[in-house]
């Protein structure tokens, strides 16, 4: 495997076209969290044209709902989530400027055409690694929602964050490939 | 009879809960190993050391092994000559899962189906309750994350479709949940019975040790032969590619009615949560 490609949010669109389907990327600075929940209430907003709780252009969100964390941590476990039950949001927030996503699964063909025509990625983090990945989360502070408990919207600092990229905004698909290079027919 | 108290049952389910959360099986981490040394993808020989390195974190009680700590599924085999003493037993399971889920750290994940409002200590648990000979209460609890759960079906096959139809609906089946459940699985299937006790069996088989056979002849070549067809479907660890896609198939079977052919496919994660306690 080549040298992972170092990533540090905010993303320009240029960053954003250079990264292809398979590159492995470390991820330092700062990740926003939001699940099923907290993209219904973001998107709620946009329909009526009121401002987000978060500056979203060029930044990351992974999908994640993190288990409490005890005294002394910064965050409890905190693996991805399956991403397609936010693809009737996705595009909208990437529509905003969100540059990148991070979880685990299939998106749907709305949220990958919305990719290409804005520049956006989408990454995969290993799902049910949820402990180890913990340990690259430096510090954790919740920004909107607090009532909604771990679906609530985190600004995340992280160093050396692993991910892959599934889809790039060439269309290229790394579970399609994945599956292809491995299937026995 | 004897008498067991419901304190008892609280504890046994409170412990469980957070033992399921941070220890994994060795019957897994025996799979992750094994699954290691024939998986050919490098991308998914990384994905299970990842996951062998993050059950050891976990090990340590500080993080659980996965942040969806699951829906508590509690399976209760009561003694038909045990007395349950000191309150009813349904909410000393209740109150087991809600000290254990908060004890524990581990993240509350049942909420309103409409609202979805959470309920913020991680009940109601679900609960089957089946009563058997002797004077022993034996409880088993599965933490079922739901990423997996999702993609798992009940199907009602027609009689003609036959142990072929059956073989490639489960098959079709883990395929089409692609990376979603997170590969690697385990796959519990149920055939027969009526549709919700297709759905059961499914469960059940889950519960068994991972990679023991069924000890029916017939089921086990069967679970071989769906295993076999799921891991050339080319998923592998995470998704991303390779010849792990499944750990383990493992199927149950009740009779079921002369029009009907119900099939149900419990997917699970490779966070394979189950303990049990014998009272």
């Amino acid at each position: 495997m080549s040298e992972p490609i170092r990533l540090n949010p905010p993303l320009t669109d240029e960053e954003v076209m250079k990264l292809r389907a398979g590159d492995q990327v470390l991820i330092t600075g700062t990740l926003y969290t939001g699940r099923d929940a907290a993209h219904k209430r973001l998107v709620d907003l946009l329909d009526s044209g009121e401002p987000l709780p978060v500056d979203l252009a060029g930044q990351i969100i992974y999908f994640v709902g993190p288990t409490p964390s005890r005294p002394g941590q910064s965050i409890g476990s905190a693996g991805p989530t399956t991403s397609y039950r936010m693809d009737a949001y996705s595009p909208r927030l990437i529509e905003r400027g969100l540059k990148g996503m991070i979880g685990k699964g299939s998106r749907s063909k709305e949220v990958v055409d919305s990719m290409i025509e804005h520049k956006a990625v989408y990454m995969a983090a290993v799902g049910g690694a949820a402990a180890l990945i913990s340990r690259k989360i430096t510090s954790c502070e919740i920004v909107a929602y607090e009532d909604l408990g771990p679906e609530a919207i985190r600004k995340l600092e992280v160093t050396d964050f692993p991910a892959i990229v599934v889809n790039d905004c060439q269309g290229n698909d790394l579970y399609e490939q994945g599956i292809e290079e491995y299937r026995i027919a | 009879m004897r008498e067991i108290e419901s304190g008892e049952i609280t504890e046994a389910v409170r412990k469980m809960s957070i033992e399921a959360a941070y220890k994994l099986g060795h019957d897994v981490m025996e799979a992750f190993e094994k699954n290691l040394k024939t998986e050919t993808s490098p991308t998914g020989r990384e994905v299970l050391k990842q996951l062998v390195e993050n059950a050891r974190i976990a090990e340590e009680g500080l993080f659980p092994m996965c942040q969806d700590t699951g829906f508590a599924v509690i399976f209760v085999e009561l003694g038909q000559d045990v007395h349950v003493t000191g309150g009813d037993l349904n909410q000393a399971i209740h109150e087991g899962v809600r000290q254990g889920y908060s004890e524990g750290f581990l993240r509350k994940s049942v909420c309103d189906p409409f609202t979805r409002e959470n309920t913020c200590d991680n009940t109601p648990a679900i609960i089957h309750i089946n009563i058997v000979p002797g004077d022993r209460i034996k409880l088993t609890l599965a933490g079922k994350g739901g990423g997996s759960e999702n993609m798992s079906r009940v199907m009602m096959l027609k009689p003609s479709d036959g142990k072929e139809g059956i073989i490639d609906y489960v098959v079709q089946r883990v395929s089409e949940s692609g990376p979603n459940p997170c590969p690697p699985t385990i796959i519990g299937v149920g055939i027969g019975g009526t549709f919700e006790k297709a759905a059961l069996l499914a469960k059940e088989a889950l519960l068994r040790t991972l990679g023991e056979p069924s000890t029916d002849p017939e089921l086990a070549a069967m679970e071989e032969e769906i295993l076999e067809r799921i891991n050339r479907l080319g998923i592998g660890p995470g998704g991303l590619g390779g010849k792990t896609t499944s750990m383990a198939v493992h199927v149950k079977l009740h009779p079921c009615h002369i029009a009907s052919l119900p099939v149900a496919v419990n997917i699970n994660c490779h966070a394979h949560r189950h303990k049990d306690i014998l009272l």
